[in-house]
């Protein structure tokens, strides 16, 4: 695991500075400027954000099903949706300042930002619902449904904005550029999505660990809380003689 | 599960029927978010009237919010989750009768905002039949939800502040879906635009609905 | 004949606590059985579990029948089972009879207006008091309507924590008095009860509970 780790971190922070190199290289053009370099990143971030959604839903199903319930499918979502929140967070900014120079203005009511910003609200109640405390094996199950109950409203959404936004053609924003750019901005971009994917991972991966680590702190043997528990006997028993 | 849904709601019913807490709080508060959206909006520039249908159903939102905290505070207070559980009562029976009771109740809030509307923003409903299938559909799927997601904060600590934060997202789109909808009944927007806007709100009232019939018992139980 | 409590090593957590840590308890029908023993001995929590409130993770244990491990279990045991706990699980805003009619009702009662009726005469609440909402009741008066919602359902094992709490001399022996006939009528009493020599009275044997199991068994009566 630890070693695992270890390859896919330094993959990903080889591949984001080569991506990072590569992309400032990049150069201008003629309709977004300095701006279109934001292609190495903005796009491989929208996916992650969807990809930390999806495998959040993901592992939240299989913590549901008995089949395949284990404490692990609780600790997967859990980190992919904190990973994920910071995800979508980066993907409104790097749209909003793409999104400044292309249009004009920091915010735009474009179908695809719209339906970014409302999965960041739902990962927002989904990581506050998951900080509750309580017993474990509850909130891993109230926090499960909850993911599932927030996953399936997000097609809903999709087709809401969609056609909220494209009903009365009003123009629609579209972030990847019209212009015909040439294979090395398709190249970089692509890099970036490996580059982010692989950070994505290697994020999970640690914060999955601290998870698995916080579970595993309050988890005493089950046997060794039992006999403190019957042990407490010795003392209430006087307690008892002394009411009578 | 019917019987059992039947029993609730008309429990439900009878506590606000006596606690009045829907007609002396809930609904005054609905007018009262409408009369604020008059301060904070130029009322004599037509942006009321133009704005009145989404001004309306954010009235209902909040209210809807109001009116599932208030389901899930009846039942006794730090023990909502056994009391509905010893009653032995079907746990699909207590959703769809609670999200039934929370549903006629925010139907007649609907009506009476409505009225509001219409005096104060000087709005004018054009198309009824539209009007009536909007506000049947998003009232369930409002409903539907707010259960779903007032049983699942039900006992926790922080619901009151935790239960806004985990349904407004996820109804976010009933009031977009809504507002156009009744926009077009208002002869705003072209009137063709008001039934797809209906039918994602009746998918929405099924999806929802389906989801708190098959997950309420664990809900209820383990959750 | 099968014994209406039957738990070996039975253990119950809440969250990482182990509330129950290997109980061993028999009750037979028409058998009244006083639990004693300090507080966070975990009297309340083996009330809680025979009522099918508690789930219970490891051991075994069975309540008239049914098996508590499972959630099935659980949830078929508790139409036969009449649980008095400390807040009573009643509606605040309903009167003293409709509480007592909802829950006859949602435990599948055949007659439910005769059942509620005897009920209430029993526990002098046929009064005025009949009508009165339960939020204004008095303790006393609303530990009465609490121990009627328990009478009416007529289970066949009573859970009572502490029955005798808040009551007046003439309630209590009305209470002694409902459990006796209970017990006569083959009904199964469990009571957790500080009133040592009311409750050793009432109990046909006494268990002590602590640190999370039953640790005397059958104490003897000391007059």
């Amino acid at each position: 695991m630890s070693t695992l780790t270890r390859l896919v971190g330094g993959a990903a922070l080889i591949t984001l500075a080569t991506t990072v190199v590569l992309g400032l290289g990049l150069p201008p053009t003629q309709e977004q400027g300095d701006y279109v370099r934001l292609i190495a990143i903005h796009p491989p971030l929208a996916w992650a954000s969807y990809l930390s959604f999806g495998v959040t839903a993901l592992a939240s199903a299989a913590y549901l099903l008995p089949r395949t319930r284990a404490r692990r499918w609780d600790h997967i979502a859990g980190a992919s949706a904190e990973v994920g929140v910071v995800f979508t967070a980066l993907t409104l900014i790097t749209g909003s300042i793409w999104g400044r120079p292309t249009w004009g203005v920091w915010w735009v009511w474009d179908a695809r930002l719209t339906l970014t910003a409302l999965m960041l609200f739902l990962f927002l109640g989904y990581l506050a619902l998951r900080r509750v405390g309580g017993d474990p094996d509850t909130n891993a199950k109230r926090s499960a449904i909850a993911a599932l109950l927030a996953v399936t409203v997000v097609p809903i959404d999709h087709f809401a904005v969609q056609w909220w936004r494209t009903l009365h053609q009003r123009q629609s924003l579209t972030l990847t550029p019209k212009e015909n750019l040439d294979g090395n901005y398709i190249a970089v971009m692509l890099l970036g999505f490996v580059a982010i994917t692989l950070t994505y991972a290697w994020l999970t991966m640690h914060r999955f660990r601290v998870e698995r680590a916080m579970d595993e702190a309050g988890d005493r043997s089950l046997d060794a809380a039992i006999a403190e528990r019957r042990a407490e006997a010795g003392a209430a028993t006087t307690t008892t003689a002394v009411g009578r | 599960m019917w019987r059992d849904a039947a029993l609730m709601a008309g429990k439900d019913l009878r506590i606000e029927a006596r606690s009045r807490v829907a007609t002396n709080q809930i609904a005054p508060f609905g007018v009262l978010v409408l009369v604020l959206f008059a301060f904070a909006l130029d009322p004599d520039r037509g942006v009321l009237q133009r704005a009145a249908p989404g001004l309306f159903w954010v009235a209902v939102l909040f209210a809807s919010l109001l009116a599932v905290q208030r389901s899930f505070a009846v039942e006794s207070a730090d023990s909502a989750r056994d009391g509905l559980r010893l009653s032995g009562l079907d746990p699909a029976g207590i959703f769809l009768g609670k999200a039934g009771a929370v549903a006629l109740q925010l139907l007649a809030l609907e009506l009476l905002l409505g009225v509001f509307v219409v005096l104060l923003y000087d709005a004018d409903v054009h198309r009824a039949v539209i009007v009536m299938a909007t506000a049947a559909a998003a009232t369930v799927g409002l409903a539907a939800a707010g259960v779903v997601y007032g049983m699942l904060a039900a006992g926790l600590r922080v619901r009151e502040t935790l239960l806004p934060l985990l349904l407004l997202p996820v109804v976010a789109p009933v009031l977009l879906a809504a507002t156009r909808a009744t926009e077009a009944a208002l002869d705003i927007t072209p009137v063709s635009d008001a039934w797809p806007w209906v039918r994602l709100l009746s998918v929405f009232a099924v999806i929802y609905t389906t989801f708190g019939v098959l997950a309420f018992e664990t809900l209820l139980e383990e959750a | 004949m099968a014994p209406a409590v039957r738990f070996r090593a039975a253990v119950a957590l809440l969250g990482r606590f182990p509330a129950l840590a290997g109980v061993d308890l028999d009750v037979d029908p028409g058998e009244v059985v006083l639990v004693q023993g300090a507080n966070g001995a975990g009297k309340t929590s083996l009330l809680r579990a025979c009522a099918g409130l508690l789930p219970v993770a490891q051991g075994e244990a069975h309540v008239l029948g049914h098996d508590l491990r499972t959630g099935r279990g659980r949830r078929d045991v508790r139409r036969h089972i009449g649980l008095l706990g400390h807040a009573g699980f009643l509606y605040d805003d309903l009167t003293v009879e409709d509480n007592v009619r909802f829950a006859v009702k949602a435990a599948g009662l055949p007659d439910p207006h005769a059942a509620t009726g005897r009920a209430l005469e029993r526990l002098g609440l046929h009064t005025r008091l009949r009508t009165v909402a339960v939020g204004r009741l008095s303790t006393g008066q609303r530990r009465r309507t609490a121990l009627a919602v328990v009478l009416a359902k007529a289970p066949e094992l009573w859970l009572l924590d502490e029955p005798h709490a808040g009551l007046d001399a003439e309630s209590r022996d009305t209470v002694d008095a409902i459990v006796k006939d209970a017990a006569a009528a083959g009904a199964a009493v469990v009571l957790a009860s500080h009133e040592i020599d009311r409750a050793t009275a009432l109990a046909h044997r006494t268990l002590v509970m602590a640190g999370g199991h039953v640790h005397e068994q059958d104490r003897v009566h000391v007059a």
